[in-house]
């Protein structure tokens, strides 16, 4: 990477391939992510959710996370949207366009979100202008490469992270259990 | 890949959730604006973990732990979110003051949609949990506005 950066820069005019599809899946879901939270229709917002996490599991295909990206397809697309669609009929949610999805105070959290926004991406653009990732050679996230890492070095997280589920299956069964008198 | 890229996508759609978070009224809106934050945080693991040749992949590992995490908090929070629309009959977390201060100029203070809303949960469910429960919140609603 030192190399890289020492040596010639790939240049911004001269984008390829791979920048060219990242840039275009990340405005389809940039966009996506932002019908996510502004659609009066509460199911499609789910629905634009589903699109925002498809897109961003193709990201990771990108720079070639492979494992990361199929655990995202299966766990956000395959199960946690599923169970937000499962909450929102559960809650009887209104099915066609309800005018107060957005409540009172949208306008201070349009002005922070555009705030943090600026700040984030002048700091991020500043920081990492003359930055390259190198995509060629070995494929940094194979299921192999994930697993030799996972059970080599993150162990214990790992079994901690199960005890956690544990708890947090526990925790749920116990929060939707009706007592019994 | 120039890594602006990546950067850029993962606070912008950070910046998008947070305006979810705090935008919206729904209470399951807001988890998925929750995931919406959580996902950004995981694009700039990943991107930076590929740039920074890991031999740990510390950011990939991190990734997984964090998406197991978010699907651990999605479970609860809809629980806790399906556990408040049975006792309050609404998931708009605007209406959920309970624990407000009373303001000085109403009479009934922000206990009163808490108190509305039971009333229709009671109609709703007809299950003997529900209306204990619906009774509990009530007297709980009448203790503290003999308080107050």
């Amino acid at each position: 990477m030192n190399a890289l950066a020492a040596g010639h820069h790939p240049g911004f005019l001269s984008p390829t391939g791979v920048e060219i599809t990242f840039v275009l899946v990340g405005l389809a879901t940039l966009g996506a992510a932002v019908l996510t939270v502004s659609t009066r229709q509460l199911v499609h917002a789910a629905l634009w959710l589903v699109v925002a996490l498809g897109g961003l599991a193709v990201e990771y295909l990108l720079l070639t996370a492979e494992f990361i990206a199929w655990v995202q397809v299966l766990i956000y697309v395959g199960s946690v949207v599923v169970l937000l669609l499962f909450g929102l009929m559960l809650t009887k949610a209104p099915i066609g366009r309800s005018p107060d999805a957005d409540s009172g105070n949208r306008p201070v959290a349009l002005g922070v979100a555009v705030a943090a926004a600026a700040t984030l991406v002048w700091v991020v653009v500043d920081a990492f202008r003359t930055t390259w990732i190198d995509l060629h050679g070995v494929v940094q996230g194979s299921s192999r490469a994930t697993g030799v890492s996972l059970f080599r070095h993150w162990v214990l997280p790992f079994e901690a992270l199960s005890v956690l589920l544990l708890a947090a299956l526990v925790g749920a069964i116990v929060l939707s259990r009706r007592e019994e008198k | 890949m120039h890594l602006a890229y990546p950067a850029v996508l993962a606070s912008l759609l950070f910046c998008v959730g947070v305006y979810g978070v705090l935008a919206r009224r729904n209470a399951i809106l807001v988890l998925m604006s929750v995931e919406l934050m959580l996902n950004a945080v995981n694009l700039n693991l990943v991107a930076f973990d590929v740039w920074l040749r890991d031999t740990l992949h510390a950011g990939q590992a991190l990734t997984l732990f964090t998406i197991t995490i978010a699907a651990a908090e999605i479970g609860l929070g809809l629980a806790i979110v399906l556990l408040v629309y049975r006792n309050r009959g609404s998931s708009d977390i605007d209406r959920l003051t309970g624990l407000a201060e009373p303001r000085p100029g109403s009479s009934g203070g922000p206990l009163v949609p808490g108190a509305a809303a039971d009333e229709d949960t009671a109609d709703e469910n007809a299950t003997p949990h529900g209306t204990t429960d619906t009774k509990a919140t009530e007297k709980a609603n009448e203790k503290a506005e003999a308080s107050a």
